[in-house]
């Protein structure tokens, strides 16, 4: 909205503060300037302005100025509009409001003999000419001028009608089924039984508080004018504008609210500056009014507004003296209230009919604070209430999130929708997807199920830009219900592809692989008190496993008998799909399930000061015999002094047959209490050899 | 090394004793200063005290068994001089260690760069995130979280969004499939903002309330390069007796400070909010050019950063219907919200909103 320095100061006589003060002094009480732009000498400053949604009377150069004059506490000039003597009628105007509901006042002033001509500066106060040039305001007639006039001074809407045109009189009614109207904009309608219209007595002319109609409207030719300024009730009024898909200036103000009192001045504004040009009022200005609508706006009841109040919401200013009775007095005064004492320092407060988003007590401290100034309150603590409570969760996410980092992987956040397809393959409930009402595309027609798909797209997005070292992790939301009701939970992914992390001139790089990955979420997992952690893997043929995994290179991570998250490589149809012709590797934790678990407390225990034993087995194995089977054995035997034992190398010599491979175990054998004496190693070696026999691994010759 | 074999003495006089013994004394001193590594002080060892061939060995196999019994003392003294001479030279030696031409073979290229392990980033929202709740947490402030799909209720109404208000056309929503038949209430959609958590917290706890609610928030804009339809907020919320808005000041004040440092000013307006009341949008005086203007702040000095105010009584109203503590004759509040995409992208020097969610591996990469 743009407003002209020029035009404020004429309702200000006594402001003496320059452009650049006033602005800020203005964006300082929540009348924000934007930018000033200066028009030259004589023509002051345009102002960009952008003024909140609740504060509809200060989108106008009158309302603007009122700030101004409450914020100095200088005169401010009322407007006024005189008329020529109307000529008498026989009778008032036909006005009638069937819709009471959506109709509060209706105002029709009737000007005989007029001439439609080219708009000039009219009078002092209606200087049309010269505001629209600098507002650059399109000119078109000075009917349809003098009403933009009136809404850039005032803002009211108001609308001229070729009388001529209208059939008996005015009626503010709701359209009649299938009803039509062509309007201003040249659309033919077709109404609906809800929208509010003003018609006359055959046909509908406007839509009511939205734009005026086509059949009635100013041409050169017309002669007689009816003047309408009325207040509309902002629900029809917004109802009726979506309906048709309208924004007009007009339905922005009476959706947010007009001014109930308004309608006489702006007629009267639109009335004087077009018999400015000749012709005659006739009759006296017809006011119909619905009273209860006028309760609700222009004659509401006071409000109560006790100073201690005032005290209490807003604390400590900076000046000593602090907000005084004078000043929550000269404050409401000069934003139109009025203030009848009711008791020490508590007044009853009649509010301004354009005010009506003034409702209650805490309104008016808010405009005591905002004119008083925001910034002339001082910086206070408030006392200390409670000890701080962490999240149950916090420090599990903390954790996950410092292992994920500390193997290399960058933390990301991808979007919350995927699209159908996509949460079909990932979800663990195919049936339990959500869909939009209104998604952004059909890529995002579905709350994601999973953090798969925002995954994929994000390691897909790095190896289509060549960057082929990708270690990814999320932990976000996933969600999955009906449209009824939707489950939230928190889930953690992890993606990778090309190299270890590891930058060096010296050592070779090595791909990670699917045991890397097993071991970042190893070391998740150890973050966590966990009795038991065991990976397995199901037959592809039992469809358990997810469809986006190899099935013969994935696992399952199950936790003390719960499925915590699946793993493995991208299976290679998906891949392919998404063309990626690196190997991906990825998973996903269902981390609701994981911070069930409480995280893992550190305790040391005795360390032995006596000599470990290594020995290392070179161990020939089958193809089908999987470590699990040894480190079970081992874990079988139970021996005390069996303190560590783990799989050091796995290889295939070419000497040996395709279905066998070799592994070298190494084990530590150490007691607390001793040095372990040769008998006992003997002994101890000899069951390692047996238990591994027995599952079916033979010594090296 | 050469193994020579010692000169027959032809005469055991004490002089001709003095100067083959000062002979020996002299080679072994030579032999020992050209010792380089712990393999040459071995054969040095060899040479002169090896048991079989060393030559200490030999005098005292040649020249003392040749020598006359008059002779045999007085060689055997000078003998022993040399052997402690030599035990000390070797001595000396091996203590030495590597000599520095053994020590420059092993050089290697120091000005290749040191082998990384490369750790992950912190995302810089998590990071700006935890930054904010940090600052929040050290007033007293605790952490309170809600679901993301919210129904009608708390997302707007119980803010004071009422039905058909304008001002939920400023927040454009996504909405959840098929809720047409659904209440109004009831209906679910992605939250706007985290001020729902508000009304929530304040359903399951009675005052003083002091949270900071940080989250993924949804809205149907289009994107650019400062808007995205996914963004985070921090909330924030304080109910007690007697809090004011100085105290909202204050605290604001206080916080920014910590974020920006402490020479950060701010300033607040009026503005407007369903939820509060009074409302006030903050700035603080620009972070790059110290409030003399620069095109970051676009010439103003100042920097919007956050809207707050104090929580309008309607919002405790309904807070009531579940914990009649909330009456706000008797208690008060201020609330406040803060995009946190738009603070890293000013802290960080980030033109692109989409690269919080893009994954790229070199944009997160700056951030480890």
């Amino acid at each position: 909205m743009k407003i002209l320095t020029k035009w404020l100061r004429a309702f200000l006589p006594q402001l003496t503060v320059d452009d650049a003060q006033l602005a800020e002094d203005l964006t300082l009480r929540g009348i924000a300037v934007e930018g000033i732009f200066d028009l030259g000498p004589g023509n002051g400053s345009l102002y960009e302005m952008d003024i909140t949604t609740n504060r509809v009377d200060a989108m106008n150069h009158y309302g603007v100025a009122r700030e101004a004059a409450a914020i100095y506490g200088v005169e401010f000039k009322p407007l006024s509009f005189a008329l020529p003597a109307a000529r008498s009628a026989e009778k008032p105007y036909s006005v009638r409001i069937e819709a009471e509901d959506a109709c509060g006042r209706f105002t029709a002033r009737v000007l005989r003999d007029v001439t439609i001509a080219d708009t000039r500066d009219w009078f002092p106060g209606a200087e049309v000419d010269t505001y629209f040039a600098l507002l650059e305001q399109k000119k078109i007639s000075n009917a349809v001028d003098a009403t933009n006039f009136a809404w850039l001074a005032m803002g009211q809407p108001t609308h001229a009608f070729d009388l001529d045109k209208i059939d008996g009189g005015i009626v503010v009614r709701r359209a009649r089924k299938g009803e039509k109207l062509k309007t201003l904009d040249g659309m033919d309608r077709i109404l609906d039984p809800e929208d509010l219209v003003v018609a006359d007595h055959v046909k509908a002319l406007a839509l009511a508080g939205v734009m005026g109609g086509w059949d009635t409207m100013i041409t050169p030719a017309t002669k007689n004018v009816l003047v309408e300024a009325a207040w509309f009730e902002p629900m029809a009024v917004r109802r009726t504008a979506r309906r048709h898909g309208l924004h007009t200036d007009a339905s922005h103000r009476f959706e947010r609210g007009a001014d109930f009192n308004a309608a006489p001045l702006a007629s009267a504004i639109v009335s004087s500056i077009l018999l400015a040009s000749g012709g005659t009022p006739e009759g006296d200005l017809v006011d119909v009014r619905v009273s209860a609508l006028e309760c609700r706006t222009a004659a509401r009841k006071p409000i109560a507004l006790a100073l201690r109040e005032v005290h209490r919401l807003l604390g400590t200013t900076i000046d000593k003296e602090g907000i005084t009775t004078a000043i929550v007095e000269n404050v409401l005064t000069a934003l139109g209230c009025a203030l009848a004492p009711a008791g020490d320092a508590a007044w009853n407060v009649m509010l301004p009919s354009w005010r009506l988003d003034i409702e209650r007590e805490i309104d008016l401290i808010e405009e005591v604070a905002r004119v008083y100034g925001y910034n002339r309150f001082a910086n206070t603590l408030p006392a200390f209430g409670e000890g701080v409570r962490e999240l149950p969760w916090a420090a599990g996410e903390a954790a996950v999130r410092a292992t994920l980092r500390s193997a290399g992987f960058h933390e990301a956040i991808a979007s919350t929708f995927c699209s159908a397809g996509e949460a079909a393959l990932t979800a663990p409930q195919p049936g339990l997807v959500v869909p939009l009402g209104n998604p952004l595309s059909e890529e995002a027609g579905v709350l994601r199920p999973s953090l798969i798909p925002g995954m994929l797209a994000m390691v897909g997005g790095n190896l289509h830009r060549d960057v082929a070292d990708v270690r990814l992790f999320e932990l976000g939301t996933v969600f999955s219900g009906t449209t009824e009701k939707v489950d939230e939970r928190p889930a953690l992914a992890f993606a990778a592809a090309g190299d270890l992390p590891q930058q060096s001139a010296l050592h070779p790089a090595r791909a990670i692989d699917f045991h890397d990955i097993k071991g970042a979420i190893e070391q998740v997992l150890a973050c966590f008190h966990i009795r038991n952690v065991y990976f397995d893997r199901f037959p592809p043929e039992s469809g358990l496993t997810p469809a986006w995994l190899h099935p013969y290179r994935s696992a399952r991570i199950v936790a003390d008998g719960t499925t915590i998250g699946w793993f493995g490589q991208l299976h290679p149809t998906e891949a392919a799909a998404r063309k990626l012709k690196d190997a991906v590797l990825l998973g996903e934790l269902y981390l609701d399930r994981l911070f069930k678990l409480p995280l893992s407390k550190p305790a040391a225990r005795e360390l032995s000061r006596f000599q470990p034993v290594r020995r290392d087995f070179s161990l020939i194995l089958d193809e089908g015999i999987v470590w699990e089977k040894i480190d079970h054995a081992l874990t079988a035997l139970a021996i005390p002094e069996l303190v560590d034992w783990r799989a050091r190398e796995v290889f295939r010599d070419p000497r040996r047959t395709a279905h066998e491979y070799s592994l070298l175990l190494g084990v530590t054998f150490q007691a607390p209490d001793r040095t372990l004496r040769e008998e006992e190693l003997q002994s101890f070696h000899a069951q390692v050899v047996a238990a591994v026999g027995k599952v079916g691994a033979r010594l090296r010759s | 090394m050469t193994t020579e074999i010692i000169p027959t003495l032809s005469s055991f006089d004490d002089d001709s004793l003095s100067n083959a013994f000062a002979a020996l004394e002299q080679q072994a001193t030579a032999n020992a200063a050209a010792l380089s590594g712990p393999e040459a002080v071995e054969a040095f060892r060899l040479e002169w005290l090896g048991r079989k061939q060393g030559r200490l060995n030999d005098v005292s196999s040649r020249w003392l068994k040749a020598a006359p019994p008059e002779a045999k003392k007085s060689l055997g003294q000078r003998f022993n001089a040399l052997k402690q001479h030599v035990e000390s030279l070797l001595e000396a030696a091996a203590g030495a260690g590597p000599s520095d031409a053994a020590l420059a073979a092993e050089a290697i290229d120091i000005t290749l760069p040191g082998t990384r392990r490369l750790t992950g980033a912190e995302h810089p929202i998590t990071k700006t995130l935890n930054e904010i709740v940090s600052v929040f947490a050290a007033l007293g402030y605790s952490v309170g979280v809600g679901p993301e799909v919210e129904t009608d209720f708390y997302n707007f109404e119980s803010m004071n969004f009422p039905p058909g208000h304008p001002a939920r056309d400023t927040q454009d929503t996504l909405v959840v499939a098929a809720q047409e038949r659904r209440s109004q209430r009831d209906r679910l959609l992605l939250r706007t903002h985290t001020s729902p958590v508000q009304m929530r917290t304040m359903e399951q706890q009675q005052p003083p309330v002091r949270i900071v609610i940080p989250g993924k928030v949804h809205r149907n804009d289009a994107a650019d390069a400062t808007h995205s339809p996914i963004f985070h907020q921090v909330e924030g919320l304080c109910v007690d007796t007697n809090i004011t808005f100085s105290d909202l000041k204050g605290t604001l004040d206080h916080a920014m400070k910590a974020l920006f440092g402490s020479s950060v000013k701010t300033r607040f307006f009026p503005s407007f909010f369903p939820f509060t009341e009074p409302s006030a949008d903050v700035q603080i005086s620009c972070i790059f050019c110290g409030g003399k203007g620069c095109r970051k702040c676009k010439q103003s000095g100042w920097i919007e950063l956050l809207g707050c105010g104090m929580v309008d009584p309607a919002v405790f109203a309904f807070a009531q219907e579940k914990q009649p503590a909330y009456d706000p004759k008797k208690i008060s509040g201020f609330a406040f919200g803060m995009g946190v995409e738009r603070i890293a992208m000013m802290k960080y020097g980030i033109s692109e909103i989409g690269q919080f969610y893009a994954g790229d591996m070199r944009f997160l990469g700056q951030f480890a």
